[in-house]
């Protein structure tokens, strides 16, 4: 089993024209074939990946026809919001948005619209979802990973694909594999991607990977005090980072007292976590 | 983006928020005219983006025409947490009998902006925080709905503030917002909020931050990005859009990925060294992008060994190793290089770069980090 979504998932990529939604629509696609239908405005009724796939105009027409379940965002950062929140629209069930770069006032509104809505948003500026061996929705590169029983969450890209190629070389499996994404405001929490895994019968054991910049990690650090049996490991970035520069992604700044690798790494450590100090320390600590 | 107070308070004085009398000097007889105009008591305030501005002595009180010269001099020629004074705002005194704070910033967690009032202004709302919080009290607004009065109202009366002072606060919290909303703005604050003699409001100082990803439809900030805090390596290096940070380490490095760059930095420190920089070339760089973010790391004196960690993604580590290779003809003697390609073309990538022996190449980030550390010590000073 995978938290989020399974290999049953009907994955509709809006923005799938695009470079960049094409060119991963045709990497989901070889890895699981889930992807059934597109969406880019003025090109509803073509077809894409080798004609199987039909492209909309809406989300609502691409799932009235298709049964689209799960979204994910290619479209630039201007028009990202307005994509999640068609999606929230048509009642999609998951959206994973990667677009980075949305303002943060558009992602208010986004957050506001999910609070009355059943839909689930991971992301933006999200790798995405792999699931080993399963399905993939996102960037995330399905080789680097094998199927097995830790769950990864994280909220960077490249330095997830690290941490989980670390796993793969040392033979250790991953059940699932979430980004939730660099910015400030994202639609899924590391609480509530803990709390999945605490709950999904195929996970043992959970990496987060944190970085500098706000409170996610401090928070996810009492959830694990008081809710969460399984082995957690946590990698913080940004040790060297200085205050007041934002670090690349919008979320990860110090300011002042709040964000430090320091309050994060205490906060984990009183939770009985296990931190490693390196990517490739996961491997020596992790007891499988 | 960070304002000024002088640019935020035009902001606020466009809204209808009242602000004292004031005008922009940069010399210290350009205060003096200002100061003739607006009539004294002055107060002389540094126009730097850092706080402690006060205690740093970047603020001074003058009462008359004969100290204005050389204290507009002394302000002038200071720095501020090294940041050197370019600019004074020149502004009326004002007699106040108490102070409040009221700023609205967003909230990460809630994912909502939330407005906060102390009647303890005057000193940082995070030291009030701390030693009085009962002085403080704050609520969310909804982003679709906006700030209503009642919201102020309840603020108001949980601090206790005088009735007669909540219509002015109603007045000016509601123009706060439309400035936060209309401008995606992250943090607007005035503080402190002034009760004059007579009863009324007043902002004496004011901070405002503009969200950088919105910047795109808020054209009217970047003619004053004048003030955005950037070395000219930096500025350079935003010209090829990679995103660049310069540090005070001597190891400079080069990564794919917000995160990676910052874990490669913490690993160089875990080898015994500091990063030089953050430098992060993005998702699918290409060879000229990666050429040119060599060519600035290899322009700062102060690095002595690079760091190269790419974990192709979308980024083909074989579209790296071309760019790398445009620029080792250009490589200082004496300096370097350490690559670490891993993921998508690897195999490609290391094979091209195996044409340049002047290059190491390491298999895992940390070892990659342990080489570049041990060749920068070689280096003599």
């Amino acid at each position: 089993m995978t938290i989020l979504l399974n290999e049953n998932a009907h994955i509709l990529v809006q923005g799938i024209t695009g470079r960049e939604g094409l060119y991963h629509s045709e990497r989901m696609q070889a890895y699981a074939k889930n992807v059934v239908a597109g969406t880019s405005p003025g090109h509803g009724g073509e077809w894409v990946l080798g004609d199987k796939v039909p492209v909309f105009d809406t989300v609502r027409d691409a799932k009235e026809s298709t049964q689209a379940d799960t979204s994910v965002i290619f479209v630039p950062a201007y028009a990202a919001a307005d994509a999640i929140m068609e999606s929230i629209e048509a009642e999609i069930r998951l959206i994973v948005c990667i677009s980075e770069g949305i303002p943060i006032k558009d992602m208010l509104k986004v957050r506001a619209l999910l609070e009355h809505s059943e839909s689930r948003l991971i992301g933006p500026n999200s790798p995405g979802i792999l699931s080993p061996g399963k399905v993939k929705a996102g960037i995330i590169p399905g080789s680097i990973a094998i199927p097995g029983r830790v769950g990864v969450v994280s909220r960077s890209g490249t330095l997830t694909y690290e941490v989980v190629q670390v796993l793969k070389d040392a033979n250790i499996g991953v059940s699932t594999c979430v980004g939730i994404g660099g910015d400030p405001i994202v639609g899924t929490n590391f609480v509530e991607c803990l709390d999945l895994f605490e709950s999904d019968p195929h996970t043992d054991q959970i990496i987060l990977i944190g970085e500098i910049g706000g409170n996610e990690e401090e928070l996810a650090a009492e959830f694990i005090l008081n809710q969460v049996t399984k082995p957690v490991y946590a990698y913080i970035a940004g040790r060297t980072a200085p205050e007041n520069r934002r670090m690349g992604h919008a979320g990860a700044i110090i300011e002042g007292k709040t964000g430090s690798a320091r309050s994060k790494i205490e906060a984990l450590l009183r939770a009985g976590v296990q931190l490693f100090s390196y990517p490739e320390e996961i491997a020596e600590i992790i007891r499988i | 983006m960070k304002l000024h107070e002088y640019q935020a308070k035009l902001f606020f004085a466009r809204e209808g928020i009242p602000v004292p009398k004031s005008g922009l000097a940069n010399t210290p007889i350009e205060a003096r005219q200002v100061a003739a105009e607006i009539g004294y008591p002055v107060v002389l305030k540094a126009q730097v983006l850092s706080g402690g501005r006060g205690k740093a002595g970047g603020v001074r009180l003058v009462r008359n025409d004969s100290e204005i010269e050389s204290n507009a001099n002394l302000i002038l020629n200071s720095q501020i947490r090294g940041i050197p004074v370019q600019r004074l705002l020149v502004e009326k005194a004002v007699d106040y009998s108490g102070e409040f704070y009221l700023g609205i910033v967003n909230d990460r967690s809630l994912a909502k902006p939330i407005l906060i009032l102390s009647s303890s202004g005057g000193i940082e709302i995070e030291e009030v925080a701390l030693t009085a919080p009962e002085r403080i009290e704050k609520a969310a607004i909804n982003p679709l709905l906006g700030l209503q009065n009642y919201t102020v109202r309840a603020l108001a009366s949980g601090l206790g503030i005088d009735y007669a002072l909540w219509k002015p606060l109603q007045h000016i919290a509601a123009a706060l917002w439309k400035l936060f909303d209309r401008l995606d703005a992250t943090l607007v604050e005035i503080n402190p909020l002034a009760v004059t003699p007579e009863g009324s409001l007043m902002a004496l100082d004011g901070k405002m931050t503009i969200d950088d990803n919105a910047l795109y439809r808020q054209k009217d900030f970047l003619e004053l990005s004048d003030q955005i805090v950037e070395t000219p390596t930096e500025q350079e290096a935003r010209k090829f859009c990679l995103n660049y940070i310069q540090l005070n380490g001597n190891i400079g490095c080069m990564v794919n990925g917000a995160g990676l760059a910052m874990a490669t930095m913490d690993c160089i420190q875990q080898a015994g060294s500091e990063p030089a920089n953050f430098l992060d070339i993005g998702g699918g760089a290409t060879a000229d992008k990666v050429a040119a973010a060599l060519t600035i790391i290899m322009k700062d004196p102060k690095v002595k060994a690079v760091l190269i960690n790419i974990f192709g993604g979308i980024t083909r580590c074989d579209e790296v190793a071309k760019g790398l290779a445009a620029v080792i003809p250009e490589m200082p003697v004496g300096l370097s290089i350490v690559v670490r390609l891993a993921g998508t073309n690897a195999e490609e990538g290391r094979k091209i770069l195996e044409n340049y022996p002047q290059l190491l190449q390491a298999e895992t980030l940390m070892s990659a980090a342990k080489i570049a550390v041990r060749e920068s010590m070689q280096v003599p000073a």
